[in-house]
Formats: structure tokens, C-alpha cells, sequence
């Protein structure tokens, strides 16, 4: 079914909860169950916590377009009191939605029954005071906000800042940044649409808040550079604070070079300290303080690299995956194909590709690394040929717990979750 | 990018792919990506900078080889006291300079064989299976590829005057518009400015008969090719230099389906559907363009 096709993933800031989004409009959030003494391994599951239509299809008449339902991105606010937020987006419209808990309900009211029914005066007699009794669990999902008609192109991210007031919203040629509370108003401060259109040569790919500095933030392009703007500097933050860019290789060039190294996700380190970019076959580590090139360069899947034809006319190359870094930033992860997703461990330099499937992971069963072999190239047992993979089965959505060895792998419409149950602390 | 046959091949067959998924892009479902057309298009310009590049070198190659037959002809002729050797020299060379015969065409692996006898490649160069003793006048049509210079002065495949060639001609057989664009400017068909007043060169400017395609001398020909060329002028199709910036690449590309960015980008419905029309009809002449040149 193809609306249950998962869109996006995403923990909130303890990791107690993971929202995800898919081509229908929906969001399904899980919960962690807390840990239990008496079933030591059923500590740490996630369950189904809540479901809700998030967007639905609209029509554009005056354009004659359909507007997609998929939600594009979530992003959960830092929780503030028992209620948790998040944003969730498709290509138009961002809404902001209360996420809360009812455990409890009013019983003995007396001008109604039990059922909600007005009661016959005459039978009132005496009068009692109502009280709060338990009930079921019942989650509430209410949508308190609806920021639209602000974006003429497609919105590909967004971002809250770290004041916790403000958040922003990227499409293809513009960032707004927004107030949670206002929804009539929202500021622009990245425009990169040229005066003709037949001149652009960029558009923008993905966007996103220091996890610190509320003034900073940095955004993504399809010719692959990174841009650091600071809110501070100007109000139209076109001009940039710093540009990274890696010098392309003459040598490389293809007729799909503009194609690959544009720039699918980009996500600062927790620490603030680096940007984590991810192009079609490689990942790059960047440093803030280092403009000229990555710190780091991951291949992610290069025996690719002689078949950029056939992904070119299967649309395969224009997949966008995203990326993660854990909770230590020590470690970053990203999909490909095949149900396939990639590890690397910064310190170690050691990777490990994985699969995301049913018939390869029993529930509590341990990842078998995967390996992938040039066709006609010496094979082991157990590997797979490049002929052989399905480029059918992507993940594009990955995330990492934010404090625990825990990952959210979305395989088209459905979701594993991988706990490292020996390391669970991050190191 | 390589520059050897084969991918010239896959160039061809890379732009009709990229075009078909521009237009295919506008009936999917939530509007027309930018980023992905603007990913296409790159590919497209891509493509094309491949495409022209292997098509001048094999230019370069037959004229080369023309330049040699002409020289082994020079010499058997060469004949130190027959005082009207001079204009025999001056003959073969023009002849070769001559624009080709539409056989060339077809020999330079066109797919088409319906090319319309006015073939633009006669405007690009000579043919090598010429004969020269089918015609005796001296010519001074010369190929557009060349700088324009007197006959009789200097030899007119020289490797400069390749490497100075910055003109591209192109036929759209649906129209048989002859379009030669010089450095990103319309250009006037070379035949045309050698029958309005010629190039000062020694020899009059004489008729050549029709069999050898190309420039024809009589008068509605010549109207025809003037029309063409006003024809050309108005459409709004502009091809730039081979050495083109980024931006003009992009444009030029839009420009050739005839609805721009701003096209894709339409907002209204009624407009939509015209531009789709215009795309339409562009991308099938654009395609069969290709083909013939």
C-alpha cells in the first residue's frame, strides 16, 4: 500500500517517544515502555502510542495542483510540561499538534448522568461534589496550530531553535523563520530565487538550527555546498557567515556529477561542533572551523559509481538519504539500498553495513553484518552482488536515540527498531 | 566527460531520457519538482556539451582528411610551366572548400534519410566524395566552420581555423529552419552572405548547380534561405557559446522547449496547458534535430 510508505523518523529529545510520518498524511508515535523488573527483556520496547491524520490531500485551484498529504518532516518540541508538541510538515503546511495524556475522568457530575445525558431536575436531590477516578489511558492528539500558505515551493525541512520559540522552514528557494505562537506571520531570511528563473542554478536541499546558538543556522544546497548564516549579522541572511565547499574532481566528472553531489540532509553534532552532509554515495564529517573541505569522507556505497545510467533513467539517483549522528557523536549512520544501512564509527574507522528485513532479524536476534561484492568479484558466502540488489528497498529515513544505542531504521512502510542491548550506554 | 564515440551515443540517447522526465514531471502528483527538473536539466546541458564536442571532432576528422586528398591532388596537377595551374589549384581547393553534397550527410551516419536536400552539414563542410571533374567553376561557398577569408590565401582546413570554430548549425526538419548561432548570436547562413556581395575573394561570385545540395544560387533559394534566416531571428531560441557559463546553459537549455523555467513553473492552469503544448511541440523537434545533425 502505498500510502503506508514511511516519510519520515523521528525521537523526541529524551527518546521516550518516536513519531514517524508516512505518504498517507499520518503520524503513528510509539512509546517506550518503561523498564520492568519481573520481564527484564521486555524493558525498553516501543509500542503504538497514538495515531493520527496529520495532513490530508488539498487542490491548489489556482495553480491546478494537487497538494501531497506526505508529511515531509517531524520535529518534536522540547517538552515544557506533560503535554508534548511536535511539527509536522508536508510540502505546504506546517502544523503544530498537543500531544497529551488522559488517565483520569470527572465522575458525579449532577446535572448529567453517567453517559452525558442531562438529568431530570426533579430527580436531583442531594448534591455531591465530583471527583477524578482512573480510566484507561487515553492519548489526545489536538492540532494547535497551522502555519500556511507561506511557501510557493516544496518545504523540505524544518528546524526548532534552540530558544524554544521560534522554529524555520525551508523549500526549495526560501527559509521563513516562524513564532510557534503566530501563525499569520513568518519572516523570510533566506531568499536564493533569481530575478529570472531561467537563470537559477540552485535550489536549497535542507536546513537547520545550531543545537546551541539560537542566531545560527545552516543551510544545504543542491550544488553541494553548506552555508552557516547568522541571524544576527542581517536580517536577510543571504549573504552567508561561512561556506563550506569541497573543490570538485576534474577527474570524476560524469554527466551525473551536478546529480551526486548535491546535498540530501545535513545535521549538526550534538555537540554543535560539526555538520554530518549526505550525497548520493558518500556521508561527510565537517568541522565548523574548516571551510575549504571535509574532515571526514564515507563511502557510503561507491560501486554505484559505474552504474549512475541505469539509476539515472530508474530515477534511483535522485533518492535523498538522510543521516544521523548518535548520541555521543562518535558514530553516524545512513542508509542505501536493499534494505541495507550503513555504520561508521569515527573513532575506530571501522564500518559495518546491516539489513533491515524480517527474514534476516528475529525479534532479539543479533545483526548479521552484511557484505556487499563487485559483480564477478570474489565472492564469500552470504555476500551480495551488485547486480543483486534491489534498489526497490531503500531507507532513506533513519534516527538515532538521542542518549542510548537505540536506531529506528524506516524500510519503505515498515519500521524496525534495533537496540544494542550489551552497549547501551553511548561511548 | 569522455569524448569518444560510444558516449556520444549515450548522449543522445541521456538527453531524450532527460527530456522525457521534464515532461513527464509535470503530470505527477503534487506539482512540478524544481529541484529534481533543475538536476535533469543539468544532465541535459551535460549531455549536450558531449554530443556537439564529438560532432566537431568528427568534422575536424573528414576535413582533415579532405585536406590530404587535396594536397595529393595539388601535386599530381602541380605542373610548373601550364600558367593556368594556379587557377586549377585555386579550384580543387575551392571546391573542397565547397559545401558538401547531402550524400555526406548520410555517410556521417545521419539516422534520417528524408534530410532535406538543403542540408545545413553542406554549410558545415566539404564533402570527401566530391569529384572534381563534375564541375569546373571555381566556388567560393566555404564552409561556416571557417573564418572567413579569400580563397586563394591559405589553406582552408588548417587546424586553427577548426579550433576557431565557434559556430553551430542546426536543422529542425519539421520547420527546415536553418539556424547558425556564433558565438550565442543568430548568424546569418553563410551561403547567404557569399550570394549577397561575397567575401572578396578573386573569383566572381558564380552559380553552382543544384546536384551539389547546399548552396543553392538561384533566386527563390535565396528568398527561402532569407526567410529562414528572419525566421530564425524571431524564435526564441538562442544556443550559446561552447564556452558558456553555468546560467546560460541552464537557460538555453529551458529555452528549447520552449517554456522556461517559468513555464514549469506556471500558475495558472490555462497557461499550464499551453506551455505543455509548446513542450510538446519543442521536444519533438528538438529530438529529431538531434537526429539530423
Amino acid at each position: 500500500c502505498p500510502s503506508d510508505i514511511i516519510s519520515t523518523v523521528e525521537f523526541n529529545h529524551t527518546g521516550e517517544l518516536l513519531a514517524t510520518g508516512d505518504k498517507g498524511g499520518r503520524v503513528v508515535i510509539f512509546q517506550r515502555e518503561p523498564e520492568s523488573k519481573t520481564e527484564p527483556f521486555s524493558q525498553g520496547e516501543y509500542n503504538v502510542y497514538s495515531t493520527f491524520q496529520s495532513h490530508e490531500p488539498e487542490f491548489d485551484y489556482l495553480k491546478s495542483l494537487e497538494i501531497e498529504e506526505k508529511i515531509n518532516k517531524i520535529r518534536w518540541l522540547p517538552q515544557q510540561n506533560a503535554a508534548h508538541f511536535l511539527l509536522s510538515t508536508n510540502d505546504k503546511t506546517i502544523k503544530l499538534w498537543k500531544v497529551s495524556e488522559r488517565d483520569k475522568r470527572p465522575e458525579g457530575y449532577n446535572l448529567k448522568d453517567e453517559e452525558g445525558r442531562i438529568k431530570d431536575i426533579s430527580t436531583v436531590t442531594s448534591l455531591q461534589v465530583p471527583v477524578l477516578k482512573p480510566m484507561d489511558l487515553m492519548v489526545e492528539v489536538s492540532p494547535r496550530r497551522v502555519f500556511a500558505n507561506a511557501h510557493t515551493y516544496h518545504v523540505n525541512s524544518i528546524s526548532v531553535n534552540s530558544d524554544y520559540e521560534t522554529y524555520m522552514s525551508a523549500d526549495d528557494l526560501r527559509i521563513n523563520l516562524w513564532h510557534l505562537d503566530i501563525t499569520d506571520r513568518s519572516f523570510n531570511i533566506v531568499d536564493i530565487k533569481p530575478a529570472n528563473m531561467e537563470d537559477l542554478t540552485e535550489v536549497i536541499t535542507a536546513a537547520e538550527f545550531h543545537p546551541h546558538h539560537c542566531n545560527l543556522f545552516v543551510y544545504s544546497s543542491s550544488k553541494g555546498t553548506l552555508r552557516l548564516c547568522d541571524m544576527r549579522e542581517a536580517a536577510l541572511c543571504d549573504k552567508h557567515s561561512k561556506l563550506f565547499e569541497e573543490p570538485e574532481d576534474p577527474s570524476a566528472r560524469s554527466f551525473f556529477s551536478e546529480i551526486i553531489s548535491s546535498v540530501s540532509d545535513v545535521k549538526f553534532s550534538h555537540s554543535g561542533r560539526y555538520l554530518l552532509t549526505r550525497d548520493y554515495l558518500t556521508a561527510k564529517v565537517w568541522d565548523l572551523n574548516m571551510e575549504s573541505k571535509p574532515l571526514e569522507t564515507y563511502q557510503v556505497h561507491d560501486y554505484l559509481r559505474s552504474k549512475l545510467c541505469s539509476l539515472y533513467e530508474n530515477d534511483c539517483i535522485f533518492d535523498k538519504f538522510e543521516c544521523a549522528w548518535n548520541g555521543s557523536d562518535s558514530v553516524i549512520m545512513t542508509g542505501a539500498y536493499n534494505n541495507f544501512f550503513r555504520m561508521f564509527d569515527r573513532n575506530t574507522k571501522r564500518d559495518v553495513t546491516l539489513e533491515a528485513s524480517r527474514e534476516s532479524s528475529k525479534p532479539r536476534a543479533v545483526l548479521k553484518p552484511r557484505r556487499v561484492c563487485a559483480a564477478g568479484g570474489k565472492r564469500r558466502k552470504d555476500d551480495i552482488s551488485v547486480d543483486s540488489l534491489d534498489f526497490t528497498k531503500k531507507i532513506l529515513h533513519t534516527a538515532w536515540h538521542p542518549t542510548e544505542n537505540i536506531i529506528a531504521i524506516a524500510a519503505t512502510n515498515n519500521l524496525y527498531i534495533f537496540q544494542d542491548k550489551l552497549n547501551s550506554e553511548m561511548h | 566527460i569522455t569524448t569518444n564515440m560510444e558516449c556520444a551515443v549515450d548522449a543522445q540517447s541521456l538527453i531524450s531520457i532527460s527530456l522525457m522526465k521534464i515532461h513527464n514531471s509535470r503530470t505527477q502528483r503534487g506539482g512540478i519538482k524544481l529541484h529534481k527538473n533543475l538536476l535533469v536539466s543539468y544532465v541535459l546541458r551535460n549531455a549536450r556539451q558531449v554530443y556537439i564536442k564529438e560532432k566537431y571532432a568528427e568534422i575536424y576528422r573528414m576535413q582533415q582528411y579532405e585536406e590530404v586528398r587535396t594536397v595529393c591532388n595539388e601535386i599530381q596537377e602541380l605542373n610548373p610551366l601550364d600558367l593556368d595551374s594556379e587557377d586549377a589549384d585555386d579550384e580543387d581547393q575551392a571546391r573542397a572548400a565547397c559545401c558538401g553534397d547531402e550524400t555526406s550527410l548520410c555517410h556521417r551516419g545521419a539516422a534520417q534519410p528524408a534530410v532535406h536536400v538543403r542540408a545545413p552539414s553542406t554549410l558545415l563542410g566539404c564533402c570527401p566524395f566530391e569529384d572534381s571533374s563534375k564541375e569546373s567553376e571555381p566556388c567560393e561557398y566555404r564552409s561556416c566552420c571557417m573564418e572567413a577569408s579569400p580563397v586563394s590565401h591559405f589553406d582552408p582546413f588548417s587546424a586553427d581555423n577548426i579550433r576557431h570554430c565557434n559556430k553551430t548549425t542546426v536543422l529542425d526538419l519539421d520547420t527546415h529552419v536553418v539556424t547558425t548561432v556564433e558565438n550565442g548570436y543568430l548568424h546569418q547562413d553563410c551561403c547567404c552572405d557569399a550570394l549577397q556581395g561575397g567575401q572578396g575573394a578573386q573569383s566572381p561570385a558564380k552559380k553552382r548547380k543544384g546536384e551539389f545540395g547546399g548552396c543553392v544560387s538561384e533566386a527563390e533559394d535565396v528568398s527561402d534561405f532569407t526567410a529562414a534566416r528572419k525566421r530564425a531571428k524571431r524564435e526564441d531560441c538562442s544556443y550559446s557559446n561552447p564556452d558558456y557559463t553555468e546560467t546560460s546553459n541552464i537557460s538555453n537549455l529551458i529555452s528549447i522547449f520552449g517554456s522556461g523555467f517559468s513555464g514549469l513553473l506556471s500558475r495558472q492552469a490555462d497557461l499550464e496547458q499551453i506551455c505543455s503544448k509548446q513542450a510538446l511541440a519543442g521536444l519533438g523537434a528538438w529530438t529529431r534535430a538531434i537526429v539530423a545533425f
